[in-house]
């Protein structure tokens, strides 16, 4: 399996990030990883383990002698980013996404030592319309091709990454098409949009969404790795829920409105920074995506641990709910009657002490 | 006679009709006891006030408790049908209107001092006679059930269909419009398999898409099955349309999509005349347009499940089109805007559909199984199966058509 006998070296890239930089420490971790050397050109803001951290700029040739100095074998991009960030405007953004993986690619194609590329591309590519399939294939089209911003980054660079498998034959190409991210951790635009604490909705639409916890993405990327298995696979948990229930089961109120006002307020909070409403943002929370996963069972033998369902309720832990007073209002309701009878579904075994007296209080009332 | 013919209006027969504690001058001159001063004790007045309970004096209402406000009502109606010894007769009723101070806003709220006791029993009456005996245990379970949709505890599938939000709701709406205004009867239930895929076809009618809705009804109370419905994009993206479509199990039209839930084992509906169905005019009822490209056929011969033909009598009278405006359908993005006899005229009115009876027939299912496997790619197969599909359907309709005595029958 591994090409040298002392285990191979990676190339991590956009590890100032978080999510990054936690893949780099899970591959060090990797007992088939010799070394695994970070690349960014901000250092990471967090612990980085026995990753190695090394100051470029993926958009320099700098790059390339990185790639050559450390016997680079094994690339991992997971440098492309959603959000401008800290790293300035939208332009910025694009430099680092496209031409950074240009770049990569370049890097990686002159080094013969380079035989596995790992890119992490997301599920954004199918875009998001009313005309879209309930569950995209890896061999689906987007229905409508994306124009703009990080949508259309990425569908450039999963071109080029294409490019690079066809001039490279002997080298491993691994693109993971990952649906959103999320997790405690995460900061990304749909995460904060989660995190607001009163979350307007496209009002008359309900997206069903599919998420990825971020040990899932780690472990996807690692597992990637360790076996090099060429081609295009989607990475997503288990399950579609709709982004009613999403913020139900998050606790969160919400507020329906129009898709034009949801996308005013959207670029009235990025301008205070609270969160991001990109286009594509907006297409997914007016119609959503489901993405078929058997490929990734089945091909790449990955299995995520956690569902899209868990992945929320783990991510639910980590909020401070700002709503469900329904909830408690209809709690404390049927505290006062009797238990229910397990006829649909199991129901609360605890209140069964404290029910009759209280039902009976009421009855007297 | 003469004073005793006032009728009260409005201020149950007290005087004053402003916020203030003092009435005018002239509404003090209407009222019987116009000599007293209105904020003078109860008892003394000239209309006699003798009675036990009326000595007390009237100036905490809140002390009076739950018998106050009560009769104060009763003996406005009370004295209402004209019995003008009535309203002078204040010691019976136990509030005569000389006898109690003026009438604040704060009190003519309806809800204004109804005691807690009163609400509670008005509770649980409501409660005992809308879940019955076991009305606590009833109401427990109900709200249970809103517990478990508020805070998300339910699953919904890939296509986001919510099985018990569609049963529990959007079947349980449509129900009585099935049974009470179409009086659907489904004939052939027996034709749909208990498990596994299965495409009904059916054909399409009736201005909006009431068919294919009445039809999932009838065929989840026969079969115990849920239609999932392929519907046109323009489902999709309509507000409101759209989340509920999906939650109703319906998913887009496309070929990815019908493979997906025929190999899932689903029950698919498709309705293949799409909008030329659905919106010709009322000329030609019953009259098959063309059935698409014959997807529906290549989805079920990939897939290898049975195509059952459905014929529905009566939708098509629900709203008769008349006529269109090509140009403001046009503009508004949609297939056509809808003139009935009653609409727009009627407004909202005209939007209520006539109750014409309905008569659904699934026909015998036709086999897709036993052909080799590239026949979906096969293009005069897929031809040849549609035409047998359409002829079936189109039969069909003529006898029903034939044993219906009438539209509304």
């Amino acid at each position: 399996m591994a090409e040298t006998d002392t285990g191979r070296v990676v190339l991590v890239t956009g590890v100032s990030r978080d999510l990054a930089r936690r893949c780099g420490r899970a591959l060090a971790e990797d007992p088939g990883v010799r070394r695994v050397i970070g690349v960014d050109v901000a250092p990471p803001t967090g612990d980085v383990g026995a990753m190695s951290f090394v100051r470029a700029d993926v958009r320099s040739p700098v790059i390339a002698k990185v790639v050559a100095a450390e016997d680079v074998d094994t690339v991992v991009h997971l440098g492309v980013i959603a959000t401008p960030g800290g790293a300035g405007g939208r332009s910025t953004m694009k430099e680092h996404n496209v031409l950074g993986t240009m770049q990569l690619l370049a890097a990686c194609q002159r080094s013969p030592q380079v035989r596995r590329l790992v890119v992490k591309s997301t599920t954004t590519v199918y875009g998001s319309s009313s005309r879209d399939p309930a569950m995209f294939t890896e061999d689906m089209e987007p229905r409508r091709v994306p124009r703009s911003g990080y949508a259309k980054d990425v569908v450039e660079i999963e071109g080029y990454v294409r490019g690079f498998a066809r001039r490279r034959p002997d080298c491993t190409v691994t693109t993971l098409r990952c649906a959103n991210v999320v997790g405690p951790h995460v900061r990304s635009p749909f995460t904060s949009y989660l995190r607001l604490p009163v979350v307007p909705r496209v009002a008359g639409f309900d997206p069903r969404l599919q998420v990825l916890h971020e040990d899932d993405l780690q472990a996807a990327v690692v597992h990637a790795v360790a076996r090099a298995l060429p081609g295009t696979f989607n990475v997503a948990g288990a399950g579609v829920l709709p982004l009613s229930q999403v913020l139900r089961r998050l606790r969160r109120p919400s507020v329906p409105m129009p898709a034009m006002a949801v996308g005013r307020l959207g670029s009235l909070t990025d301008q205070v920074r609270i969160s991001d409403f990109s286009p594509e943002l907006l297409a997914l929370l007016t119609h959503g995506r489901g993405v078929d996963t058997t490929a990734m069972r089945d091909v790449l033998g990955f299995e995520p641990r956690w569902t899209s369902a868990t992945t929320v309720a783990d991510f639910a832990t980590t909020l401070s709910p700002t709503g469900g007073h329904l909830e408690r209002v209809l709690g404390s309701l049927s505290d006062r009657l009797p238990p229910v009878p397990p006829s649909p579904r199991p129901a609360r075994p605890a209140l069964a002490a404290v029910a009759p007296t209280a039902a009976g209080g009421e009855g007297r009332g | 006679m003469g004073d005793a013919e006032i009728i009260p209006i409005g201020t149950r027969g007290r005087p004053g009709r402003g916020t203030g504690t003092r009435p005018s001058s002239a509404a003090r001159g209407l009222a019987p006891g116009a000599r007293r001063s209105p904020s003078g004790t109860g008892g003394t007045g000239a209309d006699g006030g003798t009675g036990g309970d009326h000595d007390v004096p009237p100036a905490p209402r809140s002390a009076d408790g739950p018998q106050d406000p009560r009769p104060d009502p009763t003996s406005g109606t009370a004295a209402d049908p004209g019995s003008p010894a009535h309203v002078a007769d204040g010691p019976g009723a136990d509030s005569s209107p000389a006898g109690r101070p003026a009438t604040t806003t704060a009190e003519r709220h309806p809800l204004g001092g109804v005691p807690v006791g009163d609400w509670l029993a008005a509770f649980r009456h409501g409660a005992a006679e809308v879940f019955g005996d076991q009305w606590e245990p009833q109401l427990a379970r109900f709200l249970a059930f809103w517990r478990r949709r508020i805070t998300g505890d339910y699953a919904v599938d890939d296509f986001g269909f919510d099985q018990e939000l569609t049963e529990r709701f959007l079947l349980a709406s449509l129900r009585p419009l099935a049974q009470k205004w179409f009086r659907l009867e489904l004939r052939g239930a027996h034709h749909v398999p208990a498990t596994g895929g299965a495409l009904i076809v059916s054909n399409h009618s009736g201005t909006i898409p009431v068919d294919g809705l009445m039809s999932m009804v009838a065929i989840h109370d026969r079969t115990g099955r849920h239609v999932r419905a392929l519907a046109a994009d323009l489902v999709f993206t309509l507000p409101g349309v759209s989340s509920l479509a999906r939650k109703a199990g319906a998913t887009l039209a496309c070929h990815e999509d019908a493979e997906r839930m025929l190999r899932g084992g689903e029950l698919v509906g498709v309705w293949p005349e799409g909008f030329k169905g659905i919106g010709k005019p009322y000329a030609d009822r019953y009259k098959l347009q063309r059935f698409g490209r014959g997807g529906f056929v290549s989805a079920a011969l990939r897939t290898g499940v049975p195509i059952i033909p459905l014929s529905v009598v009566g939708a098509e009278e629900i709203y008769p089109l008349v006529g269109n405006i090509p140009a403001l359908a046009r503009l508004l993005g949609v297939p056509y805007i809808p003139i009935t006899p009653f609409f727009p005229w009627l407004g909202p009115l005209g939007m209520v559909p006539l109750p014409s009876k309905w008569l659904l027939e699934l026909g015998e299912p036709i086999r897709t199984d036993e052909h080799e496997p590239g026949a979906a790619d096969d293009p005069m197969l897929v031809f040849d199966v549609t035409d047998q599909v359409r002829e079936t359907i189109q039969q069909t309709l003529y006898t029903l058509l034939m044993e219906r005595e009438s539209i509304f029958g």
